[in-house]
């Protein structure tokens, strides 16, 4: 899939100038994944494989609901299955569509490498471009999620477009289309905010005190959303980050190294050039020459 | 000029072609790890053919260049010895910037410089080699934690340019020292350069009467 001409970028993977921003109406979107609704059915990784054209290799059964055990180059979402005991004794079974949550401040796209590699739309959308991935695996570095994944087969790296090319013809994403249950909903990211908060008024007065919404602002908020009823603990969902945010150590390569690295580089190479220039070579002249013929003679005499 | 009789070898043939096979590797791995590192280089990808094809062979370029300055670790770490009259030579790195050499100590095989570069490489180059293999997608892409693959690309990032600094130091000096570069390229000098850059070393070859580029052992004093 290459870019999306019909789209803004409002980020582009290493690079300087300025990203194409002429088309200004663009509302930014969002898919809205209502744990407390999902069933576990699978109907949205199915879809997911069936619009990608994605058909993975068969695993061995690992004694988990989860198929395949990860993600993986071929799947791009999960349904992830958390067996859990509340404070009343009673098992809740947190099942959670894992995936691509569309960063408003991708990390993979702050570590990556390659030119036009990682893209950002307007509508919030983060895209790989194959074409321009070298398979470094910077992004799942970048990445507070752990969700890209690089193939052995190609060396490219692959994740949830959010059907990016679905969205850029008006199209909901394939899992939304698919989600018997409606729990997956697709729409600009204020009207999926509205939603979610209905959503959550219902689940409190149900009794889930601390259901909310999950839009870590930690990194800017994201463009999947989930409503959950366990809000306070996020990590109850299959390690879902309770605080996701790009690492310190890319912080620190990202923003200080690199300009400190070239502002040195620079230096160094005009400090010789100037040295160079004023000083001029250091030439062995006649004296030293001759100096060593005298000791060298001296020497033998001896 | 072809070699004068009174010449002394400095370089033997294999030093040099371990030099620069050494050299080659640094200046592949430095040009395609700077395309990586900022865009500003990003151009550079071009050299290797494509960036795919660049980040493939970056790792493996530096797979060989760990073997080859292994080769010269072993040929030139007893040059490289820190002594005394170095620390006095840094002290007066002034005069010896201002090309009047008469003034610091006398210099052996090696001088404070030289074998600040020699250890600075002795360093960073394994360091290089180590954080690289951990950022090694294909193969190590598993085999350490996802933080421990930030830290590892941090340091051997802020190695590299930590290398490259050093290496920016090393080539001018090659080029400020006229002749020196002869010295690596064809493996002589001639005495009056032994006497002007390292008279305790051009002492040790006439005192043991040797051409270089090491003193006669048989000759040398008790
Ligand atoms: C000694 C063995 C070395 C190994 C095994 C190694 C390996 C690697 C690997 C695996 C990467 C990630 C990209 C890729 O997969 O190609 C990388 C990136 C890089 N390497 Fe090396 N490398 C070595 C030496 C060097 C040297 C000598 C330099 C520079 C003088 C260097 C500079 C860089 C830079 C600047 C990057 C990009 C880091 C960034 O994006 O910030 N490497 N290296
Ligand atoms: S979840 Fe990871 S892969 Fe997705 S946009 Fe955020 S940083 Fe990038």
């Amino acid at each position: 899939m290459a870019d999306l001409q019909s789209q803004n970028y409002i980020r582009r993977s290493a690079t300087t100038m300025t990203p194409p921003t002429t088309r200004s109406n663009v509302e930014e979107v969002a898919k809205l994944i209502d744990v407390s609704r999902c069933i576990g059915c699978k109907a949205c990784q199915s879809a997911c494989m069936e619009w990608n054209d994605l058909r993975p290799e068969m695993e061995e059964f690992q004694g988990a609901y989860e198929n395949p055990h990860d993600l993986n180059p071929g799947v791009w979402t999960l349904m992830r299955f958390a067996e859990y005991e509340n404070d009343h004794g009673d098992l809740e079974w947190l099942i959670r569509k894992d995936g691509c949550m569309h960063c408003e401040d991708p990390g993979c796209l702050k570590a990556c490498p390659a030119p036009g590699a990682i893209v950002q739309y307007a509508n919030g959308i983060v895209d790989f471009i194959s074409d321009a991935c070298i398979g470094c695996g910077y992004c799942i570095k970048g990445c507070p999620f752990n969700i890209p994944r690089v193939s052995e087969k190609d060396h490219k790296s692959y994740k949830c477009t959010l059907c990016s090319d679905r969205v850029a013809v008006g199209l909901e994403p394939a899992c939304v289309k698919t989600c018997p249950t409606g729990a997956i909903m697709f729409g600009t990211k204020a009207d999926m905010k509205d939603w979610a908060e209905e959503r959550i008024e219902e689940l409190k007065e149900r009794g889930f005190e601390n259901a909310g919404l999950y839009d870590p602002a930690e990194v800017g908020g994201t463009h999947v959303m989930y409503v959950l009823h366990h809000r306070d603990k996020p990590s109850l969902y299959s390690g879902l980050p309770d605080k996701p945010h790009i690492s310190a150590v890319i912080g620190l390569w990202k923003h200080v190294l690199k300009p400190v690295a070239l502002a040195g580089i620079a230096f160094a190479a005009l400090g010789a050039f100037v040295h160079g220039i004023v000083s001029g070579p250091m030439e062995v002249e006649e004296e030293d020459e001759a100096e060593a013929r005298k000791e060298m003679e001296r020497r033998a005499k001896s | 000029m072809s070699r004068p009789k009174d010449a002394i070898t400095r370089y033997k043939t294999v030093s040099r072609l371990n030099h620069w096979l050494t050299g080659l590797c640094f200046v592949l791995l430095m040009l395609s790890g700077l395309a990586m590192f900022h865009p500003y280089f990003s151009w550079l990808s071009f050299l290797f053919g494509s960036g795919q094809w660049m980040r493939a062979i970056h790792p493996w370029i530096g797979c060989l260049m760990i073997a080859s300055f292994l080769g010269l670790f072993i040929q030139f770490w007893h040059h490289n010895v820190w002594e005394r009259r170095d620390t006095e030579w840094v002290k007066n790195i002034d005069k010896v910037l201002a090309k009047k050499e008469d003034e610091v100590p006398e210099v052996g095989r090696n001088n404070a410089g030289q074998k600040g570069v020699f250890w600075a490489m002795a360093l960073l180059v394994p360091v290089l080699f180590l954080s690289g293999l951990v950022i090694w997608e294909y193969y190590f892409g598993h085999a350490t934690s996802i933080e421990a693959q930030r830290v590892a690309l941090l340091i051997h990032s802020a190695a590299a340019i930590g290398a490259i600094l050093v290496w920016i130091v090393h080539v001018y000096a090659a080029l400020w020292v006229k002749y020196s570069m002869r010295a690596m390229i064809r493996g002589w000098v001639t005495p009056g350069w032994a006497w002007k850059h390292h008279r305790a070393w051009f002492r040790e070859l006439v005192d043991t009467g040797s051409r270089g580029p090491e003193p006669n052992p048989r000759n040398r004093a008790p």
